[in-house]
């Protein structure tokens, strides 16, 4: 009977609230897991805000985690999804030695091949950025690591789910109250 | 334009000018607070002051520690269905106000806490008192905020109220910031009707309705195990009805007590590690097991992998996140009891079962045999809790409500005393939190003067809060409190003898002289050591207008059974 560790992506739409990130950090502290990542940001909606958060742990569990976010009064809803059910990416940073990319012609065939992008460049160092799936983003460091890296950053992940919201619906649903 | 200025003068009627501290005590008295417990110091005496100045409108009560405050408002809530109000200054006032909403936190108590906290340009820069009482209260919260403008007090303390008091009901803390109560504002109370990202009361599915009464016409061995969200949803009538329809026997949590007469033919008592036999055993025998306003916590269910598992299951709650969490249901009902409720009786047929209701009666006459008798009729020679809990029910007729801390006495409070009157049974279920009933019992008191409050107390829980003596003598509280003394911390102690060899590790008390404590806060105080004395004292204390300590020796190793060992099967419940 021990169910499957997954991968799940909860997306939670909250009120822009001091003090809600540590409310529903707590609820995954409580039972000892282990955020993967976590990002905040204004939703489609004004004055909204959305958490992207992902944890590997039981199906069972993240319904119950789920529910205890969305129990908080600040929280419009709360979702999770696996993987396949969401779009996501994340992005990443290098920043490297500028001698490099004219002393070692394979990183501009690296750059070119992995679709980074040149953000500045100076007579120092010059800076990457990448978005893509973690493999690809693992990919490159490990090719770029080779060379050297001053500096190595990579984003939590951000993703749209295929299935629709209905956000608005309920906010207005409110209003008409 | 004719019509704007018409706005502006209505407007300009309504509002008025005034200190942020000011702001507070107004918008209290707008929510009804006649009475809130709390402890000044620097950082709330901007409201300390205005309190002086409405002190006949709204009465401040002083109690002897913060943590005292919060559990006064956590009885006066627990007894009178209000949100209970706590006030305390920042860092150390603050902290201390912890225990008691962590307490009405797991027991859903609704009570607003206020809190003083240094000035906005202070903030976070450890000035003194100053505490993050805003992150330190977060896991215990309901809702929390910090307010640090004059004019955003009034929204606060509304919504404060909204949320404490709606749906699941629970503790909120509302911290302001010393320049917010010195600043001043336009102010104009609104009561908050509705906050858009919460949805206190989830719908009631008829579909949910029509499952679960299918289920429960259909059986043969239905058992309902009823939680405080039938007291908190002021259902007490519709879950009568719908027992006494259906013919259904009908069992409590700890915090349920007192929803249903205890005399009642259909209330089969007490589930939990310390419940009664019948409904403990029986759990694992029924069929259909309709549990309503409660959460299964651990102390009621022992083991998870043994609970119920021949049982269809039907969940009554207000709260989703209780659905599923510890035991999966097969029909969930989301929604307010009292309605959710009286729909189900209209959709349940009239039906007895009385070869099953049968089956409650044969154990519960074991149980009386091995454990009850002995309990409330002993004839040994120390004196046993039991029988003092009975003596308090010959003379309140049942009709008192029983203040009880945590422990041993708080076990043989709950399955013997007798409750006619719902919002009966006042204790700290959730946290066991020792030290809650000398304060709670003051709020009790206080809410429903009209009502005889007796606070039964361990010996060790009543030191841990006995400086409230002293607000039960200032305040002329007629709180009757009850130590039940046997020199022990004894639940702990009961644990070392059955689990530890016997060795009572720091369980054994050496206690002062309890009487002669009383006495100095000039209470009526009396001790008893022998049988034959008890009925009289325990009449003395009834009689009495005034506040009133009664000291009862009892025996140092008295245990409480029935008992399901930690972590065992309800079916293993122990008798000896």
């Amino acid at each position: 009977m021990n169910e499957e560790i997954k991968s799940f992506t909860i997306s939670i739409y909250t009120e822009n609230h001091i003090g809600l990130l540590n409310r529903i950090s707590a609820i995954f502290q409580r039972r000892h897991i282990n955020i993967e990542s976590l990002t905040t940001s204004q939703s489609e909606i004004e004055g909204v805000n959305r958490f992207v958060i992902v944890v590997n742990m039981t199906e069972t569990n993240t319904v119950k985690i789920v529910k205890q976010i969305e129990k908080q009064v600040e929280t419009i809803r709360a979702y999770y999804h696996e993987e396949e059910d969401t779009i996501f990416t994340e992005s990443c940073m290098f920043k490297i030695k500028s001698d490099l990319l004219f002393n070692e012609p394979q990183i501009q065939n690296i750059i070119k091949e992995s679709s980074a992008r040149i953000v500045t460049v100076n007579k120092e160092f010059f800076v990457l950025e990448k978005s893509g799936r973690r493999n690809e983003i693992e990919s490159l460091r490990r090719d770029l690591n080779v060379f050297g890296i001053m500096q190595f950053v990579r984003s939590g992940r951000i993703a749209v789910t295929k299935e629709q919201m209905k956000i608005t619906e309920m906010l207005t649903a409110f209003n008409n109250q | 334009m004719k019509t704007q200025t018409v706005n502006k003068t209505q407007v300009a009627e309504k509002t008025q000018r005034i200190a942020g501290s000011e702001a507070i005590v107004r918008s209290l008295m707008a929510e009804g607070v006649d009475i809130l417990y709390g402890y000044p110091g620097g950082a709330i005496m901007p409201v300390y002051d205005e309190l002086y100045k409405f002190k006949d409108q709204i009465h401040h009560v002083l109690t002897r520690h913060e943590q005292g405050a919060a559990h006064a408002a956590q009885g006066y809530a627990r007894i009178s269905g209000k949100v209970g109000v706590a006030m305390a200054t920042s860092g150390p006032g603050a902290t201390n106000l912890i225990t008691g909403i962590a307490d009405a936190q797991i027991d859903s108590t609704p009570i607003v806490c206020i809190t003083g906290q240094v000035p906005s340009h202070l903030l976070g820069s450890d000035a003194f008192q100053e505490t993050d009482i805003v992150g330190i209260s977060t896991p215990v919260t309901k809702w929390n905020c910090q307010v640090t403008k004059s004019e955003d007090i009034p929204e606060a303390i509304a919504k404060a109220f909204y949320i404490a008091k709606s749906g699941r009901p629970g503790p909120v803390l509302v911290d302001i910031t010393k320049d917010a109560q010195f600043g001043e504002l336009d102010f104009k109370y609104e009561k908050c009707k509705g906050v858009r990202s919460y949805i206190p009361i989830p719908k009631t599915d008829p579909e949910t309705i029509n499952a679960a009464s299918e289920l429960i016409n259909n059986a043969k061995k239905p058992m309902i195990v009823w939680g405080q969200g039938v007291i908190l949803g002021k259902a007490e009538a519709e879950l009568k009805a719908v027992i006494e329809k259906a013919g259904i026997p009908a069992a409590w949590t700890i915090l349920g007590a007192s929803a249903l007469p205890t005399s009642h033919p259909l209330n089969i008592g007490m589930v939990g590690m310390h419940g009664n036999y019948a409904p403990n055993k029986l759990t694992n025998e029924c069929d259909v097991l309709i549990a309503i306003g409660m959460r299964f916590d651990d102390r009621v269910t022992g083991s998870l992998d043994t609970y119920a598992k021949q049982a269809k299951i039907i969940h009554f709650d207000i709260d989703p996140a209780e659905i599923d969490k510890n035991v999966k249901t097969d029909v969930a009902v989301l929604g307010n009891s009292k309605e959710s409720l009286a729909l189900l009786f209209d959709a349940l047929n009239k039906n007895t079962h009385d070869s099953w209701l049968q089956e409650f009666k044969d154990l519960y006459a074991i149980e009386f045999e091995k454990v009850i008798q002995g309990d409330i009729n002993p004839t040994k020679e120390g004196l046993t809790m039991g029988e003092v809990i009975k003596q308090i029910n010959i003379e309140s007729k049942g009709n008192a409500a029983i203040v009880s801390d945590v422990g041993q006495h708080q076990m043989i409070a709950c399955r013997y005393a007798d409750f006619n009157v719902t919002k009966s049974n006042i204790t700290s279920g959730g946290l066991g939190t020792m030290g809650f009933a000398l304060p709670a019992a003051i709020g009790a008191k206080m809410a429903a003067p009209e009502r005889e409050v007796v606070a039964v107390i361990g010996d060790g829980g009543y030191q841990m809060n006995i400086q409230e003596l002293g607000t039960i003598f200032q305040q002329k509280a007629a709180v009757k409190i009850v130590v039940l003394n046997n020199e022990f911390l004894g639940m702990v102690r009961q644990w070392q003898q059955l689990f530890f060899d016997k060795r009572y590790a720091s369980t054994e008390m050496t206690n002062p002289n309890f009487v002669a404590i009383a006495e100095g806060y000039y209470i009526k105080a009396k001790k008893v050591t022998k049988r034959e004395e008890l009925a009289d004292a325990v009449k003395e204390m009834m009689a009495s207008e005034e506040s009133y300590f009664l000291e009862v020796c009892v025996e140092k190793e008295g245990n409480v059974f029935p008992m399901i060992p930690s972590g065992a099967s309800v079916s293993d419940v122990r008798l000896s």
